[in-house]
């Protein structure tokens, strides 16, 4: 298995019946993943694209045994969504929705801790665009066709310069183990560094590209783990080189309110981390291929 | 979203957090009229914009007579004040704060953030106030004290009587400062903010404490649930062209160049941005049209760029993922008819039904200058704008 998800994982969708995960659910079954059915409270006991609704995800769990689940309920009630898994007893959990309070996630973090660490959900997002493996499943809204399978892992705050990054690499015949996308929210379920973590032990995994941004302190804290504990390559672009200081660009949490948060800045720490940067958002694809070069010359 | 000061200080007051008399006016006449209602000798006559460091700049005026207040308030109001925090177009003064002069024996810094790295409220004080923390953080590092609020339960009263001791504020003056802490946590808490800070916090001569500054940003996304907050926006301190666009849904920020952009995505949206930069050319702004990329919203993203009157061409970059190729250049067609845009637009479409959407503008009969990749895209504009 890839990291978080494979073809078997049996799979949730709650917010199933509205408009945007109806389309979506579609989309992910047309790939391959295995969706089992879904919750919107009130429809509990109804089918859905030939599916079970249920009304809590307690029934859902123990009906289905799923073990992941997508969110793609609205931002009042979308930290309430995800904490109902945590609760039921999801493995990984992918939050969608863009526009949830900064203080609902403060909230669902200090929740989600009342689990011992080895029983605990892996949250990624919210305000992302999923976790794609390619060839196996895809827990998110990403176009899948653009993902060819393989030995590179990506992990991104953005969604389209994600697909951006996917793309080039297909160009270049190069494919992808997984791409996780953690979200452009200040306060997201899921680090660089607890991707690259995973990255770092996964046996189908050669190197990673990690997609920053202007804004917080995550990318600063992967570079540190890079230099003390990987041995793996790591790639990494960060958007935002031209960002005036206080402005908020789009992402809730692209934004540089204190040192080190600026583009360049970040730069500089991961080159001093021994990360390898691509200066340009159109050389992440080449910068990845003649890092992959480097370690087959010396294997 | 950002408050008014008087407006912070009007919300903190209702959590218990002490600030001097006040009141807020528009012209001359009403600002001498607030001054007697408040009674005194001496008023401080205060410019209300978004902005901090305003004292620095001329905003702020202390006042020991209606002659003078005048003269203040018809200085003040209609003028741009310019501050190193807010550009050098400054930010228009409508609104005067007047209020009661405090004698200071001693300023403080109170401040409450976001932590993006232990993700939760923290509390940052220091006894050397009246400096922006940037300069107390190099100044006096040693005299910032921070405490985190586990969100499980909430601030509790030692940790707010641990910072008053920690500030070696004297006894009478702690007893005001727990709960003053305590306000401005609940504040916090309760009205959905990302910052408040109160810089300074005063100690009085006669020993009382007083906010004599108070800022205060409220989390966008939870407007929705604080209606009365978010009636306190005032889009006389916003730039224009952002309003325009924020009415309308869309992510934009408005830059100084000349390049407009629009693309999907914030990350692919600052990536643009960056290409242009290395590319020698200027951005004008930032524009996030989002995921679906419906016709209307590309013709809404396209007059919200053409706004500005400086830009001189404009950038789409869009990578279709769940919208597609075909679906954008219809929209940019139909846009250049219903605009009658002059300038030269640069396209960039990558996948999903990428051949049609080519297909759809060459054969549009307008001239669009289309690319294959960001780098391109990026080059082309900055030679076209050279070029004109």
């Amino acid at each position: 298995m890839a990291i978080f998800i494979d073809a078997s994982t049996p799979v949730l969708i709650q917010g199933f019946t509205g408009r945007i995960g109806t389309f979506h659910a579609k989309e992910m079954i047309e790939y391959g993943t295995n969706v089992v059915g879904g919750v919107t409270p009130g429809k509990g006991g109804t089918r859905h694209l030939d599916r079970p609704v249920f009304n809590t995800m307690k029934a859902a769990v123990a009906d289905t045994g799923a073990t992941a689940s997508i969110v793609f309920v609205p931002p009042p009630f979308a930290g309430d969504a995800i904490m109902e898994a945590a609760d039921a007893g999801i493995k990984f959990c992918v939050c969608i929705t863009d526009g949830i309070p900064a203080q609902d996630m403060i909230r669902v973090k200090r929740y989600m801790r009342r689990y011992r660490f080895e029983q605990r959900m892996v949250l990624t997002g919210p305000n992302c665009a999923g976790t794609i493996s390619p060839g196996k499943a895809m827990l998110g809204i990403m176009p899948g066709h653009i993902y060819k399978p393989g030995r590179i892992g990506i992990v991104s705050r953005s969604g389209t310069l994600g697909y951006e990054a996917a793309d080039q690499l297909k160009a270049l015949d190069i494919g992808v183990s997984t791409s996780v996308g953690i979200g452009g929210d200040p306060i997201n379920g899921s680090s660089f560094r607890d991707i690259l973590e995973q990255f770092e032990a996964d046996p189908e995994t050669d190197a990673a590209l990690m997609i920053g941004e202007i804004g917080g302190p995550q990318e600063a804290a992967a570079g540190e783990y890079v230099r003390d504990h990987m041995k793996k390559p790591v790639i990494a672009y960060i958007a935002g080189l031209s960002a005036p200081k206080g402005r908020r660009m789009g992402h809730a949490g692209a934004i540089i309110s204190a040192f080190g948060e600026s583009a360049p800045e970040k730069v500089e720490i991961l080159e001093n981390c021994g990360v390898t940067i691509a200066a340009t958002p159109s050389e992440m694809g080449t910068t990845v291929a003649k890092s992959l070069k480097t370690i087959s010359s010396v294997a | 979203m950002d408050v008014h000061e008087y407006q912070a200080k009007e919300l903190l007051a209702k959590f218990g957090v002490p600030v001097p008399r006040g009141a807020l006016a528009y012209s001359p006449e009403q600002a001498t009229y607030r001054a007697t209602e408040i009674g005194g000798s001496k008023w401080a006559v205060k410019a209300q914009i978004h902005s901090g460091a305003r004292g620095k700049a001329g905003g702020i005026k202390l006042c020991s007579d209606d002659v003078e207040i005048e003269r203040a308030a018809e200085e003040l109001l209609g003028k741009k004040l310019v501050t190193h925090q807010t550009g050098p177009a400054g930010k228009l003064v409508s609104r005067l704060y007047i209020e009661e002069a405090t004698d200071i024996e001693q300023e403080l810094y109170l401040a409450l953030v976001m932590d993006r790295e232990t993700e939760r409220i923290m509390v940052v004080a220091s006894a050397a106030g009246g400096m922006e923390i940037e300069e107390i953080s190099t100044a006096r590092p040693k005299s910032i004290i921070r405490a985190v609020v586990d969100p499980a339960v909430g601030m509790q009263s030692f940790q707010a009587r641990e910072i008053a001791y920690g500030l070696g504020v004297d006894a009478e003056i702690i007893t005001h400062l727990v709960p003053t802490i305590m306000g401005c946590y609940r504040a916090f808490r309760d009205l959905d903010a990302t910052m408040v800070e109160i810089n300074p916090l005063v100690i009085t001569k006669d020993n009382s404490l007083v906010a004599l500054d108070a800022k205060m940003s409220i989390d966008d996304n939870a407007l929705f649930r604080r209606p009365h907050i978010a009636e306190l926006r005032d889009k006389s301190q916003e730039d224009p062209r952002e309003t325009y666009a924020s009415d309308r849904g869309l992510a934009y920020v408005g830059l100084d160049g000349n390049i407009g952009c629009v693309v999907n995505g914030a990350g692919l949206a600052m990536a643009t941005l960056d290409m242009i930069k290395l590319a020698g050319g200027e951005p004008a702004n930032f524009l996030d049209i989002g995921g679906g990329a419906s016709p209307q919203r590309v013709a809404r993203s396209f007059r919200a760029v053409l706004n500005d009157k400086n830009v001189k061409a404009l950038l789409l970059n869009v990578f279709a993922g769940i919208n597609r190729c075909d679906w954008v250049a219809t929209g940019v067609v139909d846009a250049i008819r219903e605009l009658e845009i002059k300038i030269p637009l640069i396209i960039r479409l990558a996948g999903t039904n990428v051949a049609e959407g080519r297909r759809i503008l060459d054969q549009s009969g307008y001239s669009v200058i289309t690319t294959e990749t960001l780098a391109e895209a990026a080059r082309k504009a900055v030679e076209v704008v050279s070029n004109a």
